[in-house]
């Protein structure tokens, strides 16, 4: 039984919790192939999408995923909200909850807010995305996708390549999978990837051809231009033939190996053009995933009883 | 919630016996077996729709399709439940649009179940008919739904629950009504 208030990070869920969540999500995918993709289950509830960051899929992945669940959907553009004029996070949450929200869905630039959120609303907090901690909703759809592919997590040997220091997608990847007891192998410059990720129970590189040897899956990771400003690359070009993801670079993983991406991408920077078209990219599938996976959790988080007891 | 045991009201013979005439009646009313498939509600009414497939063959030599429906989705009493259903798949791998559907269950009480069913169905199609099939039909109906098939009419009160016992989930047949300990 889900007894979680909030879905806040794959760090503190169970495996049993993350089974729930990947098991729920299977039929939630059947509903997404039909003809009429909607189902009544969570009619009457809502869900605001509360976003200090911009976003394209996973803003829109939730709303639509609320609204093949039949719930009403918000979003609120912090923009043009009073968040321009110096309000709280904890005062707009509030403010988003006594309107009738149910579930708040944050993504916030800063590591803990969806945590602060949280602690301050009744309703339900969904984490989407938290600085560079946590991506738990990706997390999911990518597990979901490499089990959905692979079968049984704990076997897979998973190389996530790119830009790990500021990536909140790899941290969610690397708890939910070392979680299953998966060999995870992360992989990029020295700069972008420091020696502290070892004590997260994965094998650090900084040779791609190394790191890509005999995986099951290749996860790769944008990387974040935003957040280069300190000087930590020389070049793009640089990192491009170094650390990008090429067919010579993949022929060294397993030759049935998945190719992935959290999206957007730098389409010749960290992957070419060639491999994200290739028949081993399953980028667009984890897309739709991720309408099934955030279904599952508005589910789980929505769609339950009254009685339950509910731990934060 | 202590439920003591009040009665058997059916062993596998007897269970075995209703599903044959059932079986029986679903050909006779729709004239042979043309363009007909069944669909169980899960969980039970998925084994009792198999074997009422399988009793169909043997009266008719005719294999029906079967389908397995999940309605967790469709129910209208998810925020007053105390616990949380688990979602599972629905398989029903043939168009239900135009087909003459028997919808398969093992207890008939409220009608809440079936009509959660019926909307389930029809967001798939539109069928040109659902009939329903019942193993035990116990009462206490709330919505206007009644069983076109029933094995057996067994008037219940409130406090009676009637637990349907099938050898592929629980090793034996039988039909039992139990009886909520003050």
């Amino acid at each position: 039984m889900w007894k979680r208030k909030d879905l806040l990070g794959l760090k503190e869920l169970s495996i049993d919790e993350i089974n729930m969540i990947l098991d729920t999500a299977v039929p939630m995918k059947d509903i997404i192939k039909r003809t009429i993709k909607k189902v009544p289950t969570l009619r009457g509830r809502s869900m605001v999408t509360l976003f200090y960051e911009p976003s394209t899929r996973t803003r829109t992945s939730f709303e639509m995923a609320a609204k093949y669940l039949s719930a009403d959907t918000s979003s609120l553009t912090v923009a043009t909200s009073s968040v321009a004029k110096g309000e709280t996070l904890i005062d707009t949450g509030r403010t988003i909850e006594v309107m009738g929200a149910d579930v708040i869905v944050i993504r916030h630039e800063s590591a803990g807010a969806p945590h602060l959120l949280a602690q301050s609303v009744v309703a339900r907090v969904i984490n989407a995305g938290d600085g560079m901690h946590e991506h738990p909703t990706q997390g999911l759809l990518d597990l979901f996708t490499m089990r959905e592919k692979k079968g049984d997590l704990s076997n897979l040997k998973v190389a996530i390549l790119g830009d790990i220091l500021h990536s909140r997608v790899a941290r969610s990847n690397i708890w939910g999978l070392t979680k299953f007891g998966a060999e995870v192998r992360v992989v990029g410059p020295s700069t972008l990837l420091p020696g502290e990720f070892k004590k997260m129970g994965v094998q650090v590189f900084h040779n791609v051809e190394e790191a890509l040897r005999g995986v099951d899956v290749v996860n790769v990771l944008r990387l974040q231009k935003e957040r280069q400003k300190k000087g930590l690359l020389p070049s793009l070009r640089e990192y491009a033939k170094i650390f990008g993801l090429d067919q010579k670079r993949l022929s060294l993983a397993k030759p049935d190996a998945l190719v992935m991406h959290p999206g957007p991408m730098n389409r010749g920077v960290e992957i070419m053009p060639d491999v994200y078209d290739s028949t081993q990219s399953v980028v667009d599938e984890q897309v739709t995933n991720g309408v099934a996976v955030r279904m599952a959790i508005l589910y789980l988080l929505m769609g339950g009883g009254t009685g339950n007891e509910i731990i934060n | 919630m202590n439920l003591i045991e009040k009665a058997k009201i059916m062993d596998a013979d007897k269970m075995r016996r209703s599903l044959v005439r059932i079986a029986h009646e679903i050909v006779e009313k729709n004239k042979g077996t043309e363009n007909l498939a069944l669909i169980g509600i899960r969980r039970r009414g998925v084994p009792l729709a198999e074997r009422i497939a399988k009793l169909v063959k043997d009266i008719e030599g005719v294999d029906l399709p079967v389908g397995i429906l999940d309605i967790t989705l469709y129910r209208d009493d998810l925020t007053t439940l105390d616990y949380q259903p688990i979602v599972h798949k629905t398989e029903i791998p043939f168009p239900v649009s135009g087909k003459k559907l028997i919808l398969v269950d093992d207890v008939l009480y409220t009608g809440r179940t079936v009509r959660a069913a019926l909307d389930a169905i029809i967001d798939l199609g539109r069928p040109q008919v659902i009939e329903l099939a019942i193993l035990i039909d116990r009462g206490h109906r709330e919505l206007p739904i009644r069983a076109d098939y029933v094995g057996k009419n067994v008037p219940t009160s409130n406090k009676e629950v009637i637990a349907v016992n099938l050898t592929e989930i629980d090793g034996v047949d039988e039909v039992k009504i139990l009886e909520i300990a003050d």
